[in-house]
């Protein structure tokens, strides 16, 4: 999955020329932490972020509301050069840059134009997707050994229930390194006959153990 | 004006998959013998479960998805031609007119609704409905239509009433949620196991509601192995809590039976005192909120031996006002269905003491269940100060 299919494609963008008071108001309208900030042309000069806004105001504990501050033009926060990515970069990628940098918010751009915005909300919705928590189905999950061809004998005998397969993650057994946890969802109500013959080809079913005792 | 009508036809345990799938709806059959032995239910008790129109179905369901229901029940479609509507998988395989044995069942629920809405009855019961999971266009865990989102469209057109759904099942009721998720005036209120490993996995506390809806979807997700107490202390809390907050005209229950110990398919550990507490105080607030119009119907239940019809004789017996039964179960009861059941029938209508081993972490569960329903109400306690 590419940046370009999960991209938010409307854009809050704003003028480098408004003021601190009309920059927090936009934000506050539209329901965002962010503003892009492009020129009359159009290019792409950066993000503003709320946090910096806020830091830069008098606090409201201060009681100074007529601080010229607000008044201050939005380039004093601008923030330059921000981390930006590519409509065709890989979304486990991003995911690397959001967790690295420690950042919430990342703009696309290609060309010098803004194309889109990535945050992490964007990027945990996708990953909600690929667990296919979204979807009715029961959840197996299997420990088995770490030795190709497993995955398979596992989904043949889904298969042979007719079942669909909403969704497969792969994970480390802590207390084991030869063995690997296979966390399955599939779309079924009653998955006790895929259970038995999982265990009867010998396969270790943990479903479901009392909680923390694996 | 009578206390309940019995809704039941021969025509609703045509809804059958195959003799060893685990739906299966001879449950009725067993409830309804069980209730004789008591002499609690007479031939004038029982009203006739009628079928449900196009028209009706149309109110929850997509033309199309109907028309692939009939179809296949009418042997026209392969299963591989089904596949995307959720029929001719193993949950919910393709059936000799299926169509016309799942609208009997949301029929039987419409007529259960009529009773209670015209008068007829304080209460109704259609045993063979509580298909919550069916979807607009698509069958999912065993449910074809969904009897209870399309009653309570029905309720809203015909009858402009202000509906709250209770759901006990220990499945989450997703499709009667997803139906009414943006409606402010149907509230849907789930119990059910957490999703984490059970069908249909969502559920979650945070699900509320969307847009003009939010704050009127209420889902308890509890832990695997959960027992009575802690699943009462949420059933009670919620219950009185819900009714106060949304104040409905009717109440509409799901009465599925599969949180008790037995049940093969769910991780709860339930017994027969929940399903006793259960129908008693739906009763009980359907006459302080709603002048006494409370509709329930069955649901999941997969021990139909050893739990179902004793779960489902304590709604009918609530209904009318019937003491509930204690100790010994009529044997003749016993003998009849002992030589077809595949488990030692339980001769009492109390579970024995001592039936399961106790759970290593019973406190922990208990405290995170107390967690969970503090987490799901905080939103009654915010709008009310």
């Amino acid at each position: 999955m590419i940046v370009e299919q999960i991209m938010q494609k409307e854009l809050v963008t704003v003028l480098p020329t408004i003021t601190m008071t009309e920059a927090r108001e936009v934000m506050r309208e539209r329901g965002v932490r962010h503003l892009n900030v492009l020129d009359e042309d159009g290019t792409f000069l950066g993000i503003v972020s709320e946090r910096d806004i806020k830091e830069a105001l008098p606090s409201y504990l201060s009681n100074v509301p007529d601080s010229p501050v607000y008044q201050e033009p939005i380039t004093h926060v601008l923030i330059r050069e921000p981390i930006t990515a590519h409509p065709l970069d890989f979304v486990e990628e991003i995911a690397l840059i959001f967790y690295e940098a420690r950042i919430g918010y990342i703009p696309i751009v290609t060309n010098g134009q803004l194309v889109g915005v990535i945050t992490t909300n964007d990027l945990l919705d996708v990953y909600i997707e690929m667990t296919g928590a979204n979807e009715p189905g029961s959840k197996l999950e299997i420990r088995v050994n770490d030795t190709p061809g497993v995955l398979s004998e596992v989904t043949n005998v889904i298969a042979s229930h007719k079942a669909n397969v909403l969704s497969v993650l792969v994970y480390d057994d802590r207390n084991d390194e030869s063995a690997k946890i296979l966390s399955i969802r599939v779309q079924m109500l009653n998955p006790l006959p895929v259970i038995t013959e999982l265990r009867e080809k010998g396969f270790n079913v943990l479903w479901p153990n009392v909680p923390g005792v694996l | 004006m009578r206390n309940a009508y019995f809704v039941y036809s021969p025509e609703q345990l045509s809804y059958k998959f195959s003799d060893s799938h685990p739906f299966n709806h001879k449950r009725l059959t067993l409830t309804m013998d069980l209730l004789h032995t008591l002499n609690a239910l007479q031939p004038e008790d029982i009203i006739p479960a009628r079928i449900a129109t196009d028209e009706e179905l149309l109110l929850a369901h997509d033309a199309k998805y109907i028309d692939i229901v009939k179809k296949a029940g009418h042997g026209l479609l392969s299963n591989t031609q089904c596949e995307n509507y959720g029929i001719g998988t193993e949950d919910t395989p393709i059936f000799p007119n299926m169509h016309e044995a799942a609208a009997q069942l949301v029929g039987g629920t419409l007529t259960a609704v009529d009773c209670v809405m015209q008068g007829k009855s304080r209460h109704a019961l259609n045993l063979g409905g509580g298909l919550h999971h069916g979807f607009r266009g698509r069958a999912s865990g065993f449910c074809i239509y969904n009897d209870s989102s399309v009653a309570i469209k029905y309720m809203q057109q015909k009858y402009n009433a202000r509906v709250l759904y209770v759901d006990t099942d220990a499945h989450h009721g997703d499709g009667v949620q997803w139906s009414f998720y943006d409606d402010p005036n149907v509230c849907t209120l789930s119990i059910h196991e957490t999703g984490r490993y059970l069908f249909p996995g969502t559920g979650a506390v945070t699900e509320r509601g969307n847009g003009e809806g939010y704050g009127t979807s209420f889902n308890f997700p509890v832990d695997a192995f959960t027992e009575d107490e802690s699943f009462l202390e949420i059933y009670e809390r919620s219950m009185r809590d819900i009714f106060e907050y949304f104040k409905p005209d009717v109440v509409l229950t799901q009465n599925g039976a599969d949180a008790h110990y037995f049940d093969p398919l769910t991780h709860l550990y339930g017994t027969m005192n929940l399903y006793k507490e259960i129908p008693h105080l739906a009763h009980k607030l359907a006459h302080e909120y709603c002048d006494g119009r409370w509709i329930a119907v069955g649901g999941g239940g997969y021990d139909i031996w050893r739990v179902v019809p004793r779960a489902w004789s304590y709604v009918w017996l609530e209904m009318n006002d019937i003491p509930y039964p204690s100790g010994a179960i009529a044997p003749e009861w016993l003998h009849k269905y002992q030589a077809e059941a595949p488990v030692t029938l339980i001769p009492t209508w109390e579970d024995p003491p001592d039936l399961y081993e106790p759970i290593p972490r019973k406190a922990e569960i208990h405290e995170k269940n107390a967690q969970m329903m503090e987490k799901a109400l905080h939103i009654l306690s915010k709008k009310s100060s």
